[in-house]
């Protein structure tokens, strides 16, 4: 079920000078809904912003039910991404949640690959939580630009093996996710979240592997709801909301050209 | 009769807050976060004879204290909402259900018309004249008395209970096509549908919206849709319905004071999904406040 709820930011914290942000919002009242599944996003009013009129789409990145812990990782994209990051703790936030179909449980038994691009790596660190506490080993495969754009790698450590690329080389494999050595190998389950460039790149190996591959799309939303139909894609089924239908898809599913 | 109740032509709402098509779905997108039930009515998606797939993405800009949208009239087409959504949605809301038509020809307008006539929680259509996002029909009827004309002229021989014509401010004479189709029959008018508008994306060189232009909604457009309800309201007989960026109480009293009988809530419920549950509760306490028996003694004071 749906629910609009306060929170409060307990702790913010930035990375790379600012160009990302961390914030652990818990609700100013109660406990958080129980039903956040990974891959789901949030609608969050941005407080204090000229010019942010809308709420931004932020995903799950974390949920901490012992702490009573919603975690967004946000990188600074334009005004209201970047009043997000310099929310300080105290502040509070209207967040609508949770939003939207997330991934999908794989078959068991295969090998799991959590793929993520620069900020698209926020939502697949709950995922990898949930992955391990229902059995699975899940392995993840993050890139970035430099290594002070892979952010929270202490934490995927916690769920499974993780494999590095920076595009500069300054830390892991030298290049992009896709000439991960991680990659070549067998690979059951794909999940991918990151820029489109890299999704494609991703869905085309998994494609011509036949591998099962789910991607996690950002189309830019008004209402968050299903309500405006502003967010389309277009699919095997239709022209379908993002936000209600997605924004995970099995990249079978969509009109891309791989 | 409440403090509340407010009459737009012929149909009684236990409170003038109703929701603007296009802006929240069926209802069932909000029934979560608020009582749906506790608004004057809801307005649903723009309605058309046929399924429409709308224009392709991206379909939407955020501009400042405001938005455009190219959504182009997606939908499943009248069969499927008489047979798939209606059904859900007069059990669920004992508010009304008002239909939003759209057309491509005046004909289809009439068809649409004689399908959703029989169904009894349906008491009013909202016929839309004046959508900018589609190539046909839509606003080109909207944009010329004669057109606006024909258009009510067919839908009121085709539907006997309350006809609500939804107006374009993206006219010369708004005043000129309310006084056409009050000639015509119209029980009630709406105003406004989205203004024309436009952004590019300088960084990539290009418009936002795949459709270029699209319809611009939110505060932005407020003080030209209060404008344009006061000089309606003063001009027709007929009770007029005001939008165009409402988020308050205090907007919708505006409109109230400008003229209006009842007001809708567009683009706001995207920000605050319970603001027209907030506005409806928002209206009864300034009457309240203000020793009024009826929101009808301060309509129209301006
Ligand atoms: C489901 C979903 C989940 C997301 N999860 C995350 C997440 O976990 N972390 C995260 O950091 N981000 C996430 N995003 C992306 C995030 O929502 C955007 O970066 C944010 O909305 C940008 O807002 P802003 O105010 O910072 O940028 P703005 O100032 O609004 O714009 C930033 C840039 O985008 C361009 N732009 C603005 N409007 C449009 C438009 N209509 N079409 C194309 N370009 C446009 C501008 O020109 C500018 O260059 C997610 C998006 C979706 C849909
Ligand atoms: C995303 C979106 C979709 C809309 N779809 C419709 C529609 O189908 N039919 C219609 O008559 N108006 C439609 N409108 C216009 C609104 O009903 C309303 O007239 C306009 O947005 C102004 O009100 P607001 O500023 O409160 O949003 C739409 C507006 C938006 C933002
Ligand atoms: S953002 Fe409104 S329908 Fe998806």
């Amino acid at each position: 079920m749906k629910r609009e709820i306060m929170m409060r930011v307990h702790s913010a914290r930035v990375y790379n000078g600012g160009t990302y942000g961390l914030l652990k919002l818990v609700p100013v009242e109660g406990i958080l809904p129980g039903d956040i599944e990974p891959g789901q996003f949030v609608q969050v009013d941005v407080p204090d912003c000229k010019g942010a009129f809308l709420r931004r789409p932020i995903s799950v990145n974390f949920v901490d039910y012992e702490a009573n812990e919603l975690w967004l990782l946000v990188r600074a994209a334009g005004k209201g991404t970047r009043s997000l990051i310099a929310c300080v703790e105290g502040q509070q936030l209207s967040v609508i949640l949770p939003l939207g179909r997330g991934f999908s449980m794989p078959e068991k038994g295969g090998r799991v690959l959590l793929v993520g691009g620069g900020v698209g790596v926020a939502p697949l660190l709950y995922f990898g939580k949930v992955l391990k506490d229902n059995g699975y080993v899940p392995e993840f495969a993050l890139g970035a630009r430099s290594a002070g754009d892979l952010l929270m790698l202490d934490e995927f450590e916690k769920y499974g093996p993780v494999h590095v690329a920076t595009e500069n080389g300054e830390l892991g494999t030298k290049g992009f996710v896709t000439q991960l050595p991680a990659m070549a190998e067998d690979i059951a389950h794909i999940a991918c979240c990151g820029p489109t460039p890299m999704m494609k790149a991703v869905a085309k190996i998994a494609k011509a592997r036949g591998i099962n591959c789910e991607v996690s799309l950002e189309n830019a939303m008004a209402c968050g709801l299903g309500a405006c139909l502003c967010c389309v894609e277009d699919t095997d089924h239709g022209r379908v909301c993002v936000c209600t239908e997605g924004p995970v898809f099995n990249i079978n599913q969509l009109k891309w050209e791989l | 009769m409440g403090t509340l109740s407010v009459n737009i032509g012929g149909l009684e709402l236990q409170n003038p807050v109703l929701t603007a098509s296009g802006t929240f779905g069926y209802g069932e997108e909000y029934e979560d976060l608020m009582n749906v039930n506790s608004l004057g009515g809801i307005i649903v998606k723009g309605t058309t004879l046929l399924p429409r797939e709308g224009n392709p993405g991206p379909r939407m800009a955020e501009t400042p204290a405001g938005m455009l949208n190219a959504v182009g009239l997606q939908n499943k087409g009248v069969d499927y909402f008489i047979d798939h959504i209606y059904p859900r949605i007069a059990e669920k809301f004992s508010t009304e259900i008002i239909v939003n038509v759209a057309g491509s020809t005046v004909a289809d307008y009439e068809k649409v018309c004689e399908k959703l006539a029989p169904l009894p929680r349906i008491r009013a259509i909202e016929v839309n004249i004046s959508c900018p996002n589609v190539k046909q029909g839509g606003m080109a009827f909207g944009t010329t008395t004669a057109g606006a004309a024909e258009v009510t002229r067919a839908v009121r021989k085709a539907w006997p209970k309350t006809v609500i014509m939804k107006l374009s401010p993206n006219v010369t004479s708004i005043v000129d096509i309310a006084k056409a189709v009050e000639a015509e029959g119209a029980d009630c008018v709406s105003l406004i549908n989205t203004l024309m508008g436009m952004a590019i994306d300088v960084e990539r060189r290009r418009p936002y919206l795949s459709t270029i232009t699209g319809g611009l909604s939110g505060p932005a457009v407020k003080p030209v849709a209060v404008r344009m309800v006061w000089q309606v309201a003063k001009a027709v007989g007929i009770p007029v319905i005001g939008l165009g960026g409402i988020a308050s109480t205090r907007d919708a009293l505006e409109f109230i004071m400008a003229g209006a009988t009842a007001i809708q809530i567009g683009t706001a419920n995207f920000i605050d999904p319970s603001i027209s549950e907030k506005v409806a509760k928002g209206l009864a306490e300034y009457c309240a406040a203000n020793g009024l028996k009826s929101i009808t003694e301060i309509r129209g004071i301006i």
